[in-house]
């Protein structure tokens, strides 16, 4: 079919009527100055080339889901580096717990200076909630980026080797698949003896590897195989640089990618490790997974509880993906220019 | 752009297509038509863009398909041949275009059907043949129930009662073995086959009109011979009329009856096929002929390229799109549009269709640079 | 006239000779058994004209099955044996349909495919011997351009980069002005120097050509394997790489082996002709005879059903419609591999023993190329080379084509050569 494809000399009114007269410049002077024609190549233009990740990034600036994506997660990234400063409490404080009463009011109501109340130890909620973002962006973060370097490796080694290590690193992959996600960190907190933020972070981490190094074997066998590498190869070019010139860099798109929506799932997840009781047992340091796991006990009589550390739970996932998303539409090759 | 907005009825004064008034019909050589069978008047498809200006990809096309003919329209990517052909037959997405003009099948206007009535037509009068024939073929239905199908839905006839048919159509389209080849899967054909089996479902209803888009572009030139053959056998025997739509000339010189060179989106030369192969008029017509190797030329000769690619093209808006590419511009070819008008200095066989041109400073005859 | 037409019209007043083509065949056999031709440095004083000397090249891609430990299960038979004298500063064009192996050959010739078995001599070394760092030393002398313009170019990559990737690669960045020779290199290909900045996506489909020969010849090689360099292009651009092409080999002496499909580019473009069918040579001549004489069947309904962008001659060419398709390389047909499609197809020798490539001297063209010694190559080229066991009956009219229409195709599978019908109006000349 035919494409479709944007007329080249389209543009805005303005640019167009330049070309044009450039164009007709160049024709009226056509006799005496014979190398201002179209050259047998045809035309290129003076300016500077644009790089797909360049325009890939002047697609995405004018894109309302990536930006609201965007906004979400800044505010969130900002949010985790002020909130010391802006809770009004110390989120580990116990400044309500004389309200607290086991029997007949377990959780502190909402009053002057503490308007969302406190939880059972009778510590502020909203203090809880901002300075909580921190640690639920480590988490995140540090969970994504552990996954991220493990599935690297592993799928760098497969895709750029290929053969018996390409079967092999995808043997131990696909083991590392077959296991549940919550088996695999009920025995990482058993083998730290003692569950931490850490284990909670390893689990997830590790969860994420097999996936991360699948994506990255695929894309990059994918490259191994395409012209411009064979290019390469033809050329000369040393087998490393092959590898972390042409093939790495092209295939890191759809990792990317999926980087930022594992960071909305690796956040969901601690929520869940925490709520089944695997999560931080230390709960001085505030983490909204674990103050949902925490508010379970309560979730009958005092539902806020939950709400307010899960709303905060949906609101960044979703940021994070819809910048996944996006990013996927702007760096998806079919929706280059 | 303001000659592409005129109104969908109006007929365009300078662009003669073919049409009954200019049309006598014991001059077209074949005795049966008495009108055009297809007629595509003014049409243009727009594509909208994000942040950009509407691209237009069909600039004010018109031409006329009679029963019995083949028609080709010729040009190279990004021309519009294939938007053409899509916007005929009513298949270009719902969403993010336009398109305007008419494309009146035996009197009536498609463009202005509902898609139910348009459905019903694409099938049983018109049909189209595309370029992959894998894709076009489901990949995880038997071609004997695909082909089926298509009877079924357009003749109603029963399952049982079409399969023989189905049958018969393949073998007519030189399937070998069709009883086995009925019970395959897409993937299990070759190439050809596929493509036969393509046209074998386009013919299930004896169309009056079939659009083939790059029939034969995938395939093999020793295979590509086979389904031209067969293409010519079928618009003979059966008086279907025939749109051919291709890059290569040399198809067109074997097949077509009237050939329509597009650039740009617009039609910019329409001839019969003799005349135009032996005195083309427009520099870009020209320019593909003595750019193309022939085989039975001498050899050790030059090829002379058309300079610079469809990425030169300037709107037609006050110019000539080819003029930037253009061997013989002249001032007016950048400050004046050319219109599609008859050609009157062109020669032309005794009792042909005439000639049209849209080109300030064409080609003189004998001047042809071959 | 057609080519097909100008063949049959040769082969009226030809007489076969039986004893000529018996000598022609021991001559040949001496000549050009694969495999056995001395390889190394040594053949090089009195060959020094032939830069590319393949001999009994075979790439077999294995078939695969299995889970946990893959099973070779077949064989992709891509190529099957080929020998090829590529002659310095010519181009040798390789024409074939889809399937036949003849990119594979391009590639493997490269060394950019594992070859199974046969040697490839470049300029006296034998490549296919070479291992790492010194192959990739090697890779200087002999470069790609590939089919698709944009696919071959890293979209990362500046043209600036990428083309000083390759001359790193061999240290010839070092020492030199890299801007004067990068200047160069555009001029060379008819681009302006603003390019460099640019990447690949930016251009159009005919300046990312011109962008892949640069970068090809950024190394400067003697050899530049052009796989297909044109087919993905507009029909108006086609002609403008074809020029830079020749223009390319004229002013710096370049060897090119033009791998296509399109019969009309490979004949305009190159010197010698070699045509592949299902892994292996069956016909091969310089340009001028090949077109004007083909001998082999498949040849000639190869050639015939090149269209002409003329009606006058479309009007009456004859074409040769061959029935079914190409057969599964995976399970080439046994004795001549186009005996399942061949209209001349006789009862005996065809079916069960594989013709080997000989010299024949039918029309007497092979002398008459020779008329012309500046177009000539190595030895070999002057000669017409055909792998048919009846092509001296078949150019002498004693056996003729069967014919059929278009909608009477027959069974294409290979391996149910039972369905074929015999040659019905085959007077078997033997």
């Amino acid at each position: 079919m035919n494409d479709p494809r944007p007329h080249p000399r389209g543009g805005l009114g303005a640019r167009k009527k330049e070309r044009i007269d450039s164009l007709a410049r160049a024709g009226a002077r056509r006799d005496d100055a014979p190398d201002t024609e179209v050259a047998s190549a045809g035309t290129v233009d003076d300016r500077a080339g644009v790089s797909l990740v360049a325009s890939a990034w002047r697609r995405l600036r004018r894109n309302v889901v990536f930006l609201a994506g965007a906004t979400i997660v800044v505010l969130f990234v900002i949010l985790a580096l002020v909130a010391p400063l802006v809770a009004p409490h110390d989120p580990s404080a116990g400044l309500l717990l004389s309200q607290v009463r086991q029997q007949t009011n377990p959780i502190p109501g909402p009053q002057p200076g503490f308007p969302l109340g406190g939880d059972q130890a009778g510590r502020d909620l909203l203090s809880r909630l901002l300075v909580g973002s921190r640690q639920t962006l480590y988490v995140g973060v540090f969970a994504t980026l552990g996954g991220l370097i493990g599935g690297l490796t592993l799928g760098t080694l497969a895709g750029a080797f290929g053969g018996w290590i390409d079967s092999l690193v995808m043997r131990v992959v696909d083991v590392m698949l077959s296991i549940p996600s919550l088996l695999m960190a009920f025995s990482i907190a058993a083998i730290a003896a003692r569950p931490s933020q850490w284990t909670v972070i390893l689990a997830i981490a590790i969860v994420q590897v097999p996936i991360f190094a699948r994506l990255l074997r695929g894309s990059m066998l994918a490259q191994r195989h395409s012209d411009h590498v064979l290019a390469a190869r033809a050329l000369g070019v040393k087998p490393a640089p092959i590898v972390f010139r042409h093939m790495l860099p092209n295939a890191l798109g759809p990792v990317i990618v999926q980087a930022t929506l594992v960071v909305a799932t690796a956040i969901i997840d601690a929520a869940a490790l925490s709520f089944l009781g695997l999560g931080n047992p230390d709960d001085r340091v505030p983490e909204w997974g674990q103050m949902l796991g925490a508010a379970q006990t309560y979730l009958a009589g005092y539902p806020h509880l939950a709400f307010y550390p899960a709303a905060c739970i949906i609101v960044v996932a979703l940021g994070f993906t819809l910048m996944g998303e996006s990013l996927r539409e702007a760096l998806d090759p079919k929706s280059r220019r | 752009m303001s000659t592409a907005a005129s109104p969908p009825d109006r007929r365009h004064p300078t662009a003669p297509a073919d049409g009954p008034a200019v049309h006598d019909p014991a001059a077209a050589g074949r005795s049966d038509a008495t009108g055009p069978l297809l007629s595509v008047r003014n049409l243009t498809v727009r594509f909208r863009r994000q942040g950009e200006e509407d691209f237009v990809a069909v600039d004010d096309v018109s031409f006329d398909v009679r029963a019995g003919q083949t028609v080709g329209l010729v040009g190279e990517s990004g021309c519009g041949k294939s938007v053409t052909s899509l916007a005929i037959m009513g298949l270009l997405p719902k969403r993010g275009n336009t398109v305007t003009g008419r494309v009146d099948f035996e009197g009536i206007d498609l463009l202005s059907l509902s898609p139910r009535q348009l459905r019903d037509r694409r099938g049983r009068d018109i049909a189209m043949i595309f370029q992959d024939p894998l894709s076009s073929l489901n990949p995880v239905v038997p071609i004997g129930v695909q082909v089926s199908e298509v009877i079924e839905r357009h003749v109603g006839l029963s399952r049982a009662k079409a399969r023989p048919q189905a049958r018969e159509l393949l073998s007519k389209v030189g399937i070998p073995d069709p009883d086995r080849r009925l019970s395959e899967y897409p993937h299990q054909l070759s190439g050809g086959m596929r493509q036969r089996a393509l046209i074998a479902m386009a013919l299930a209803c004896r169309p009056r009109l079939l659009i083939a888009d790059e029939p034969t572009t995938a395939l093999d030139v020793t295979i590509q011979a086979q389904i031209l053959a067969l293409l010519k056998e079928l618009v003979q025997d059966s008086g279907t009329a025939l749109v051919m739509i291709t890059h290569d000339l040399g198809v067109v010189a074997g097949l077509c009856d009237r050939v329509n060179v597009l650039y740009g989106g617009r039609i910019v030369e329409r001839a019969d096929r003799h005349e135009l192969f032996a005195t083309p008029r427009h520099p870009y017509t020209n320019g593909l002929l003595a750019s193309i190797p022939r085989l039975d030329a001498p050899r050790g000769q030059r090829l002379s390229p058309v300079p610079g690619s469809v990425a030169d093209n300037i709107p037609w808006d006050h110019a000539c799109a080819f003029a930037p590419r253009c061997d013989r511009p002249v001032a007016a070819c950048r400050e004046v549009t050319p219109e599609l008008v008859t050609d009157e200095a062109a020669p032309s066989a005794p009792g042909g269709l005439p000639r049209a041109l849209r080109c300030h400073h064409p080609v003189e005859p004998g001047q042809e640079s071959r | 006239m057609s080519p097909a037409r100008a063949a049959g019209h040769d082969g009226h007043d030809h007489d076969r000779s039986g004893e000529r083509e018996q000598q022609r065949e021991r001559e040949h056999a001496q000549e050009h058994r694969p495999g056995r031709e001395p390889d190394g440095p040594a053949g090089e004083g009195t060959d020094g004209d032939v830069l590319v000397r393949v001999r009994g090249l075979k790439v077999h891609f294995p078939i695969k099955r299995g889970i946990v430990l893959d099973r070779t299960v077949g064989h992709v038979y891509a190529v099957d044996g080929i020998d090829m004298d590529i002659p310095r500063g010519r181009t040798y064009g390789l024409v074939g349909e889809s399937g036949c192996g003849k990119s594979t050959f391009g590639r493997a010739l490269l060394r950019l495919e594992e070859l199974t078995e046969g040697s490839v001599v470049f300029d006296g070394v034998d490549v296919a011997s070479l291992k790492g760092e010194e192959l990739r030393r090697r890779r200087q002398d002999m470069q790609m351009i590939f089919q698709d313009p944009l696919g071959s170019l890293d979209p990362r990559q500046t043209i600036e980069s990428l083309l000083l990737e390759g001359m790193s690669a061999h240290g010839l960045t070092k020492g030199q002005d890299t801007r004067t020779r990068l200047r160069e290199l555009m001029a060379a290909v008819g681009l302006p120097t603003a390019a460099l900045r640019k990447y690949p996506h930016e251009f159009s489909g005919g300046q990312r050509q011109r962008i892949g020969i640069a970068r090809a010849l950024s190394v400067n090689p003697k050899l530049i394997v052009a796989d297909e360099p044109v087919s993905a292009l507009d029909v108006s651009v086609q002609a403008q790489v074809v020029n830079l092409l020749e223009d390319l080999q004229d002013e710096l002496g370049l060897t090119y082996l033009v791998v296509a499909h399109d019969l009309a580019v490979v004949r305009h473009i190159s010197d010698v002709i070699g045509v592949m069918y299902l892994g292996s040579l069956v016909e091969e001549a310089d340009a001028d005879s090949l077109y004007e004489a083909p001998l082999h069947p498949y040849t000639r309904a190869l050639m015939s059903a090149v269209p002409v962008p003329d009606p006058e001659v479309e009007d009456v060419r004859e074409q040769i419609l061959l029935s079914g398709d190409l057969p599964s390389p995976a399970a080439p047909p046994s004795g001549c591999r186009f005996h399942t499609r061949c209209p001349w197809r006789q009862e005996t020798r065809c079916d069960d023993e594989r013709p080997e490539l000989r010299v024949v001297d039918v029309t007497g063209r092979s002398v008459a190329g020779d008329a012309d010694p500046t177009r000539r190559g190595g030895p070999g080229a002057s000669s017409h080379r055909v792998a048919c066991h009846w092509v001296e009956e078949i150019a002498a009219g004693t056996i003729t084509p069967r014919r059929r229409a278009a909608s009477d195709a027959e069974p294409e599978t290979i391996g149910r050569t039972g369905d074929n019908p015999p040659g019905r109006s085959a007077d078997s000349g033997a």
